[in-house]
C-alpha cells in the first residue's frame, strides 16, 4: 500500500516525525557512547547543559544558529524553484570578500550607521554574484547547478587563498589575513546591546546578525508564499510547462532565485566577518554552507522548520564542543559522528518512519481519503 | 470441499464464476467508498464496470488487487474464499492488473520489463531464454506481438499497454483487470486492444474492464455493472441495455442528448487568421506544415485528427507558447510572425484565452490550493494583489465565485488542486479562462477524463462562448465531441490540414477516412506528399 500521497495533519508532519527521527539518531548515538564505556544519558545531559545551561552557552548556540539559518534559507528558497544550490559554502565565502573589500576601502571614512548597511549589502551582493554565474549557465546553457555550484565552491576557495596570500594580506603579517577593520565597521555584539539596556550577560560572539537572520526567515516566508514573485517561483518549481503556460519565464526565475539564494548564503559573512572576526580570513565559512543543506532538508524547506533545525544544529555544535571538552573519551570526531547520525536520520532517512506512522494514523483516526482514478 | 462443490452445483446451470464479491464494504473516514458490493463475474467473459469518477470503481479494484483491505465482506476466486493482502496474493490467485498509468521501466526492453519481479533464477540470461519462449508463444496465441528487444519508452502507448498485458499473462493471470485502458490510446489502438481482449476471452481469460466510455462497454462487454456513490446500482447483460440507460444509471438522473444548432459561415470578421504557418521540431522535421485557415467570431472550428498529428503544436503556437518558424497569423487583431512573437502573458492580455490539453501538466499546479491554481496566469493582475503581496482573501473569494458558477465540487478554495476529480479540475480551469470573457478561446481536449455529468456543463459553456461572439478553436480526439460542438471541422494529418467539413453535414465515416488520410481528393490537402 502506497502511503506517500496520504496526507497527515501538519503537527504530525512538522513536529512528531522530526522529533521521532531525532530520537532515533540519539538512540544510535547512545549506542556508540555506550560502546566506548561512557554513560549516554549523562552525555546528553552535558550536551544540553552545554548548549542552554548558562548565558554564555546560549550565546554561542545562537551564534552558530545564525549561520545555519542563513545557509538553510539559501538552500530552501532555491529548492522551491527545484534548484539544488550546493554552493552555499562558496557564496558565503565570496560574501565575505564583499564585506572585506568594502570595509578595507571605506572603514576610515564613514560612520557605523552608513557603513554597516553597506557591509550587509556587499555580503549579499557578492554572494548573489557568485550564484549568478551558475544560474546563468543553468538557464541559458543547461549546465546543471549541482555541478557548477560545487565547482564554484572550489573556485571560491582558491580565489580567496590567492587574494589573502598575495593581495589582501596585512603587510608584514605571517598569517593570510587582512588588517582588522576599524571599530565603526564592527557589528554590535549582543552582550553590548543588552548591556546598553541594563542587562548584563557574558561576552559571546552572538551579534546583531542573529536578528537579521530572524528577519530573513520572515522575509523568505513572505516572498515565497505571499507574493506574486513567490507564486511564480513555486509554479516554475512544480512544473516548467505550467509556468510557460502561465506567462512565467523559467529562465528568469532560475536567475532571480539563485541570486536570492546566493545573497542569503552571503549573509553568513555578516555574522562571521562583520560580527566576530572583524577581518577577512581563510576558511571562516567552516562548512556552514554544506550543513545548510541538511538544515533545509530537516526543516522541510520552510522558514519555521529551518529556524528549528538551525537551533538544533546550534545545540549540536555548542553542546558537542562542551561534551568533547568535559568527557575526554568523547572526542571532537565523536561529536561529528553524532551530528552525522542526526543528519542521516532527519535528512536522508527523514521519511523512513512515515509509512508506519500513516498506517498508525489511519488505524487510530482514518482521516485520509485516497484518490479515485 | 464437498460442501462447496455442492453449493456450486446447487447454483445449477449458471456458468462457473471467476470472481464473486459478497457484501464488500470500505470506508475512508467520512466517505463510504464501497457499500455492500455484490458482484459476480462469470469465467471467460468480459465484464464492464462503469461509474463516474469517485463512484468507487478504483477502490473496488484496489481491494481485489490487494492495495486495500475491505472493512468487511468476502472475496471468492473460482469459488474459493480467499484473503488478498497484497498484490502478490492477487497474482498468486491468478489476477493481473493493467493500470491506467503503466507500471513499466521506460529504459528497459520489453523482455526485461516482463521478467522484472518474475525472474526464475538469479542468472538473468537463462530466465531470459525461458521468458522469450513463453512470450513468443503468448504473442502468437493472443495476437499480442510486441518487439521484445525494443526499449519500452520508445514504443507507442498501445504497444506499452500490450507489454502490461503480457506481463500479467506471463504471471499466469486468468483474470485481467484493465483500468481505463483506452484513455491514452488512439481509436485504432483501442480497436486493436479490443481484438486482443476478444482473443483472451476466447481462450477462457476473464476480463474486467473499467471505463467511463459507454460506447466501449456496448461494443465489447458481455455484462456490465454500474457503480454510483459506492454502490452497485445495476448489473445486467450488455445486450439488454443501451448507452442512455447506462448513463442515467451512472449519473442518477436523466441526461438530455445534447444537440446544438450549427452556425454556418457567420457574417463576422476573423478572430484567428492563420496564413502558411509552419513549425519545426528539434530535429528540423515539420510539426506543422503550411497551415492556413481562419476562425470567425461566433464560430466554433473543431480540429479532428488522431492524437499526435500536430494539433497540440497548433494550440501552443496560437497561445504563444511555441513560436512559428514560417508564416504569420493574426489573432484578435494582433499579428504574430517568427520575428514578432506574442508570448502567453501578452496573449492573455489581448483577450486570447487558452484551456490547455494537458490540465495536470499545464493547466494547474497539483500541489497548489484550488484558489492558487485559479489565478494561474493571472497572478500579476491588480485585483489579485495588494501592493507587494498577493491578496489571498480576494483570490479565495474569486475562486469561490468561479466554483459556484461552474459547479466545481467540493466548492472549497483551500483544498489542494490534486484532490479534485478530473472533471472538477477541468471545470475550474475552464471557469478561470472563461471568466476573462475571451474574444478568442483556444481549447484542447475539454472533456478528457471527465464525467458525463460534467461534460454536459462544459459543452454548454463552450456553446455560450460562441453565442457571445467569441472565436473558438476546439481540439479534441473525441470525434463525437467535435461533431457535437463544431460549426466547421478541419482534419489534421501529419501536421497538415487534409480536409474540411461543415458541422451541419459532418459524417463520421468521411471524417474517419480523412483522419487516416485515406480519402481521395480530400479538401485540397496535399495528399500526395504524405503518401
Amino acid at each position: 500500500m502506497s502511503t506517500s500521497n496520504i496526507e497527515l495533519p501538519a503537527w504530525v508532519e512538522v513536529i512528531l516525525i522530526p522529533i521521532l527521527n531525532i530520537m532515533m539518531a540519539l538512540f544510535f548515538a547512545g549506542l556508540i557512547i555506550l560502546a566506548i564505556g561512557e554513560n549516554p544519558v549523562e552525555a546528553v545531559g552535558i550536551m544540553i547543559n552545554g548548549a542552554f545551561g548558562y548565558d554564555e552557552a546560549i550565546g554561542y548556540t545562537l551564534y552558530y544558529t545564525t549561520n545555519f539559518i542563513f545557509t538553510g534559507l539559501a538552500v530552501a528558497i532555491a529548492f522551491h524553484a527545484r534548484l539544488f544550490n550546493i554552493g552555499g559554502e562558496g557564496q558565503a565565502y565570496i560574501g565575505g570578500l564583499g564585506v572585506g573589500l568594502t570595509f578595507l576601502l571605506l572603514d576610515g571614512y564613514l560612520p557605523a550607521i552608513v557603513l554597516l548597511p553597506i557591509g550587509i549589502i556587499a555580503a549579499a551582493l557578492f554572494g548573489a554574484l557568485w550564484a549568478f554565474i551558475p544560474a546563468w549557465l543553468q538557464a541559458y546553457r543547461g549546465s546543471h547547478v549541482v555541478i557548477t555550484t560545487i565547482m564554484f565552491n572550489f573556485i571560491a576557495s582558491s580565489l580567496m587563498v590567492y587574494l589573502l596570500v598575495n593581495v589582501l594580506i596585512m603587510p608584514g603579517s605571517m598569517s593570510p589575513e587582512t588588517r582588522e577593520f576599524q571599530q565603526n565597521a564592527w557589528l554590535p555584539f549582543m552582550h553590548e546591546l543588552l548591556a546598553g539596556i541594563g542587562i548584563e550577560v557574558t561576552r559571546t560572539p552572538l551579534n546583531l546578525s542573529f536578528i537579521l537572520a530572524l528577519v530573513c526567515c520572515v522575509l523568505v516566508w513572505i516572498y515565497v508564499w505571499k507574493t506574486r514573485w513567490g507564486y511564480a517561483l513555486r509554479t516554475a518549481g512544480q512544473s516548467e510547462a505550467a509556468a510557460v503556460y502561465a506567462g512565467i519565464k523559467p529562465k528568469k526565475i532560475i536567475i532571480i532565485t539563485m541570486c536570492i539564494s546566493g545573497a542569503l548564503a552571503g549573509l553568513v559573512a555578516v555574522n562571521e566577518i562583520m560580527g566576530v572576526h572583524h577581518r577577512l580570513l581563510l576558511n571562516f565559512t567552516a562548512g556552514y554552507g554544506f550543513t545548510g543543506i541538511a538544515v533545509a532538508l530537516m526543516g522541510r524547506n520552510h522558514p519555521l522548520g529551518i529556524l528549528m533545525a538551525s537551533l538544533l544544529f546550534g545545540v549540536l555544535y555548542q553542546g558537542g564542543a562542551e561534551l568533547a571538552f568535559e568527557v575526554p573519551k568523547i572526542t571532537r570526531e565523536m561529536v561529528v559522528a553524532i551530528q552525522g547520525l542526526i543528519i542521516l536520520f532527519s535528512g536522508a532517512l527523514a521519511l523512513m518512519l512515515r509509512p508506519a506512522i500513516v498506517r498508525l494514523w489511519l488505524a487510530v483516526r482514518p482521516g485520509g481519503v485516497p484518490k479515485h482514478g | 470441499m464437498s460442501k462447496q462443490e455442492a453449493t456450486t452445483q446447487s447454483e445449477s446451470n449458471s456458468s462457473p464464476l471467476a470472481i464473486e464479491l459478497k457484501n464488500i464494504c470500505k470506508r475512508f473516514g467520512q466517505v463510504q467508498a464501497n457499500r455492500n458490493i455484490n458482484l459476480q463475474v462469470t469465467r471467460g467473459t468480459i465484464h464492464g464496470i462503469v461509474g463516474e469518477n469517485g463512484a468507487g470503481k478504483s477502490t473496488l479494484m484496489s481491494i481485489l488487487y490487494g492495495f486495500y483491505q475491505a472493512d468487511s465482506g468476502e472475496i471468492l476466486i473460482n469459488d474459493q474464499p480467499i484473503k488478498i493482502k497484497n498484490s502478490r496474493d492477487a497474482i498468486a490467485a491468478g489476477i493481473g492488473m493493467v493500470h491506467q498509468h503503466f507500471m513499466l521501466v521506460d529504459t528497459f526492453t520489453v523482455l526485461e520489463n516482463v521478467m522484472l519481479g518474475a525472474e526464475q533464477s538469479a542468472r538473468l540470461d537463462t530466465s531470459a531464454v525461458n521468458a522469450r519462449e513463453v512470450l513468443q508463444h503468448l504473442g502468437d496465441e493472443y495476437q499480442l506481438s510486441v518487439p521484445l528487444d525494443a526499449i519500452t519508452g520508445d514504443l507507442p502507448v498501445g504497444q506499452q499497454q500490450r507489454t502490461e498485458i503480457l506481463k500479467a499473462l506471463y504471471r499466469n493471470a486468468e483474470i485481467l483487470i484493465l483500468d481505463e485502458p483506452t484513455g491514452v490510446l488512439t481509436p485504432q489502438e483501442a480497436d486493436q486492444l479490443f481484438r486482443v481482449l476478444e482473443a483472451l476471452k476466447q481462450r477462457g481469460v476473464t476480463v474486467i474492464l473499467i471505463t467511463h466510455k459507454l460506447r466501449e462497454i456496448m461494443d465489447i462487454t458481455d455484462n456490465v455493472s454500474v457503480l454510483r456513490l459506492g454502490e452497485i446500482v445495476s448489473t445486467q447483460r450488455t445486450c439488454d441495455t443501451n448507452t442512455s440507460q447506462l448513463a442515467e444509471l451512472m449519473v442518477g438522473r436523466k441526461l438530455e442528448t445534447q444537440h446544438f444548432p450549427k452556425i454556418d459561415n457567420p457574417d463576422t470578421d476573423a478572430g484567428i487568421d492563420i496564413q502558411h504557418v509552419s513549425v519545426l521540431d528539434d530535429r528540423g522535421l515539420p510539426r506543422l506544415n503550411d497551415i492556413s485557415f481562419e476562425v470567425k467570431r461566433g464560430e466554433i472550428v473543431g480540429i479532428a485528427g488522431v492524437a499526435g498529428n500536430g494539433q497540440s503544436t497548433l494550440l501552443e503556437v496560437l497561445a504563444g507558447i511555441q513560436k512559428p518558424h514560417k508564416g504569420r497569423f493574426v489573432i484578435n487583431g494582433h499579428t504574430v510572425t517568427p520575428e514578432s512573437i506574442v508570448g502567453p502573458k501578452e496573449m492573455r492580455e489581448i483577450g486570447v484565452q487558452h484551456v490547455p490539453e494537458d490540465r495536470l501538466r499545464l493547466g494547474l499546479i497539483k500541489s497548489f490550493t484550488a484558489a492558487e491554481s485559479s489565478v494561474l496566469g493571472y497572478q500579476n493582475r491588480k485585483r489579485f494583489n495588494w501592493r507587494l503581496f498577493l491578496n489571498i482573501r480576494r483570490i479565495r473569494a474569486a475562486c469561490k465565485r468561479l466554483m459556484e458558477a461552474f459547479d466545481v465540487r467540493p466548492p472549497d478554495p483551500k483544498l489542494k488542486s490534486s484532490s479534485f476529480s478530473g472533471g472538477n479540475q477541468q471545470k475550474l480551469i475552464l471557469a478561470r479562462e472563461l471568466d476573462q470573457s475571451p474574444s478568442v478561446l483556444l481549447i484542447g481536449q475539454p472533456t478528457r477524463g471527465v464525467d458525463i455529468g460534467a461534460i454536459e456543463l462544459i459543452h454548454q459553456k463552450i456553446i455560450d462562448m460562441r453565442d457571445a461572439n467569441c472565436a473558438v478553436l476546439l481540439v479534441s480526439v473525441e470525434l463525437d465531441e467535435i461533431m457535437t460542438l463544431s460549426d466547421r471541422i478541419l482534419v489534421m494529418f501529419e501536421g497538415q490540414i487534409v480536409g474540411t467539413m461543415k458541422g451541419s453535414d459532418a459524417d463520421k465515416t468521411t471524417l474517419g477516412l480523412m483522419m487516416a488520410n485515406a480519402l481521395p481528393q480530400s479538401g485540397g490537402g496535399p495528399t500526395e506528399s504524405a503518401a
